[in-house]
């Protein structure tokens, strides 16, 4: 074996290796949130849930960036959309939020113009080739997506782009995290934090809310090899009492993170209160542009406003992504709501707990 | 050379120069001159034949020797959209012909005969529309099928998108032989017949829709050939079908749905080209739900499953076929697919449009 080739992190064997530690050292019940949708996803996918023992039980968080977009901002993003002379640019998922009416589909289909970009760059280079049109991106995401979105913006000023904004729709995971333990319906016992964030914004947030809450965090990453590993890390730390921020990421994540990209994020932008969809307000745990670019905020340019926003009285998301609630205690799950025909946001996304219980467990194996 | 200086005139009309026209005009569906023009310059010279050129209203089919008694005929009809016109490894052309080929093949059949209506946008470039024809033909040639009947009309810029292609089948299918979607029994066999999801991936990175640069190409293929010669290799075959839209996994969900039986598949034997697996990893999409146009879905007894492999893969466009997975009784109308870590998650079809995630 060359010591140096890179481990196989599909491995099926290391995997069960992992799920039998855990099986090992687990005396007792304990709840583990993973906290970011893509995390959900890989975990459902490869079935890794089925593999734990049953004193361990997955709580599904609100990391699925599609899902936690509030009603407000679907709206915003519906009614900027339609105003003419407008090139309304998304991620794609977006594209199937339901709003209060309709969702930006059938915006597209009643005639306005909405694009799927993959990178807000691409909304700067329309915004180039198109300058009598106004382009519109919707930042939305996690600290993920946030650098990109900083570093179009600062393009734009640079090149004089007067014609691309942005609607500012951006999350922090901490400040979510926090809100998760502060809450007297929590039940969450640890965390898997999500490895990607960490690889831009380091985690050394984390260890202010491991020592807070008494609870341990382990930096995982999104393959079948990571997610066990992460697994029997938190199940470890909980078995002998410890509350700790570990790395079982460390070939992507350092401490400290990608400072660059922390401080293009910190230049453009600076926290604010956020709405979370199914959630609440959460205090600063969104992004909004800092005074010096808010001339790019796609609010200061168009006017909107609505009346009172009602979600579909049948679903649970906002249990569901608090994690006190899982996808088959809806009513309305797989009845009522279904990809095709979505009540709430999680089934949308790929991300989203809905969906991917749709799609991998709609019917326990 | 000279002759380029002057407009061609035919017969006693206004002297306007038809054929100065380097793109589609709303005159090219006037049914008049232009039309005919259009027909005899471009869509004559690449599709034509006896049968079509004779310009009547319909074509006359004569049953030959090549369809002795007990054949029957077999239809199918597709129409054709996609952006960009031109794609890597085909385009809208070679798409309308493999499309409708392939549809009459998975019945068993051998199709001989298309008819063709193309829908032209105001301002399509001549030379596009040349290289598609050019692209048709050798697509026919390809497949061994010709164009008997064909329509073409114009509409207004905006009104459509560049060119449409509708495309009809016919096909002749031996006696006795039965091939559909109802037929999977349990104890089958699940075969493909190459690597799944290249087409979905060429698109899109046609339309700029990958954010990065890859090699990927369009599988489009006509199948023909290679189901008349599986199907005389092992008559036993059950179901036939391509994986279009929707991908593997919603063809396999129709199948069990319409067999009423289960269909399981190993996860870790589907096989997946290196650039398809990495472009879908990136952009959190599945594989299993990418169209293909140039592939196909064999269920016939699990005993007769080396002979149909080894069959595959000594012919063109079968070599990369595996087997992938069998048939179960119960639970009826479930697609299941068994994890490389041996648990297992149902394959449900893809709902509405499959939209790249965001991190």
């Amino acid at each position: 074996m060359n010591a140096s080739a890179p481990l196989d992190y599909r491995s099926a064997e290391l995997t069960r290796k992992f799920i039998e530690q855990i099986r090992h050292i687990t005396t007792q019940p304990w709840n583990i949130m993973e906290i970011c949708g893509g995390q959900t996803h890989a975990l459902l996918q490869y079935g890794i849930d089925q593999l734990l023992p049953p004193e361990i039980t997955l709580i599904h968080g609100p990391g699925c960036p599609v899902c936690v977009t509030s009603l407000e901002a679907i709206e915003t993003a519906l009614q900027i959309a339609a105003q003419p002379g407008v090139i309304f640019t998304t991620f794609g998922d977006m594209l199937r939020v339901p709003g209060n009416h309709q969702d930006l589909f059938s915006a597209r289909a009643n005639g306005a113009d909405v694009r799927v970009v993959v990178s807000p760059m691409d909304a700067v280079g329309l915004a180039q080739a198109e300058p009598e049109r106004q382009v519109v991106f919707f930042a939305i995401g996690f600290e993920t997506t946030v650098p990109s979105i900083a570093a179009s913006i600062l393009h734009a000023e640079r090149n004089h782009i007067t014609n691309f904004s942005i609607l500012p729709a951006n999350v922090l995971v901490p400040p979510a995290i926090h809100a998760i333990l502060s809450s007297p319906e929590n039940r969450v016992n640890g965390f898997l934090a999500a490895g990607h964030v960490c690889a831009v914004m380091g985690y050394w947030e984390y260890e202010l809310i491991a020592a807070q809450y008494h609870t341990p965090l382990v930096v995982t990453g999104f393959e079948p090899v990571d997610l066990a590993r992460g697994i029997y890390q938190t199940v470890r730390q909980l078995e002998e009492g410890r509350c700790q921020v570990e790395n079982a990421y460390s070939r992507a994540v350092t401490r400290e993170g990608n400072r660059t990209a922390q401080a293009l994020i910190n230049h453009v932008f600076e926290p604010v209160d956020r709405q979370w969809r199914g959630i609440g307000l959460i205090p600063r745990s969104g992004l909004g542009l800092r005074a010096a670019y808010r001339s790019f905020d796609a609010l200061e340019r168009f006017p909107v406003a609505f009346n009172t926003l009602v979600e579909s009285p049948l679903c649970i998301a906002g249990q569901v992504l608090r994690g006190v609630a899982t996808p088959h205690d809806c009513p309305a799950f797989s009845r009522e709501c279904t990809p095709s025909s979505p009540l709430g946001a999680p089934m949308v996304s790929s991300e989203g707990a809905c969906a991917a219980y749709y799609r991998y467990q709609r019917v326990k194996p | 050379m000279s002759e380029a200086n002057f407009p061609s005139m035919q017969g006693p009309v206004c002297p306007l120069p038809l054929n100065q026209h380097d793109q589609i005009v709303i005159g090219h569906g006037s049914g008049g001159l232009m039309t005919h023009e259009l027909i005899r310059n471009l869509f004559q010279k690449y599709l034509g034949n006896p049968t079509l050129n004779a310009s009547n209203d319909a074509a006359i089919l004569t049953t030959s020797n090549e369809m002795p008694a007990g054949l029957r005929l077999v239809v199918s009809t597709d129409a054709h959209i996609v952006t960009p016109l031109f794609f890597p490894g085909g385009d809208i052309g070679r798409l309308a012909i493999c499309g409708t080929v392939n549809d009459v093949a998975m019945m068993g059949a051998q199709p001989r005969y298309l008819t063709a209506t193309f829908i032209l946008e105001e301002g399509l470039p001549l030379t596009t529309l040349e290289a598609v024809l050019r692209s048709m033909q050798a697509a026919c040639k390809e497949a061994g099928v010709s164009i008997i009947a064909a329509d073409t009309k114009v509409t207004e810029k905006g009104k459509s998108d560049g060119l449409f292609i509708s495309t009809s089948g016919f096909g002749w299918l031996p006696e006795g032989r039965q091939i559909a979607g109802d037929q999977a029994q349990p104890g089958d066999a699940v075969l493909v017949s190459g690597p799944i999801g290249n087409h979905g991936i060429a698109v899109m990175q046609a339309r700029g829709n990958l954010g990065f640069q890859s090699e990927v190409r369009s599988d489009t293929a006509p199948l023909n050939a290679l189901v008349w010669g599986l199907c005389q290799a092992v008559p036993s075959v059950h179901v036939l079908r391509d994986p279009t839209r929707g991908g593997l996994a919603t063809t396999l969900a129709e199948i069990a749905m319409q067999s009423q039986v289960c269909i399981t598949l190993e996860e870790a034997a589907i096989p997946i080209d290196q650039p398809v697996r990495k472009a879908c990893e990136l952009l959190g999409l599945d594989p299993l739900y990418l169209a293909n146009e140039g592939k196909m879905i064999i269920i016939l007894p699990e005993a007769d499953a080396p002979t149909a492999l080894s069959y595959l893969r000594a012919k063109r466009y079968g070599e990369g076929a595996q087997l992938i997975g069998k048939v179960s009784a119960m639970p009826a109308g479930q697609v299941w697919l068994r994890t490389p870590l041996g648990t297992t998650r149902v394959l449900e079809m893809l709902a509405g449009e499959m939209l790249p995630r965001i991190c």
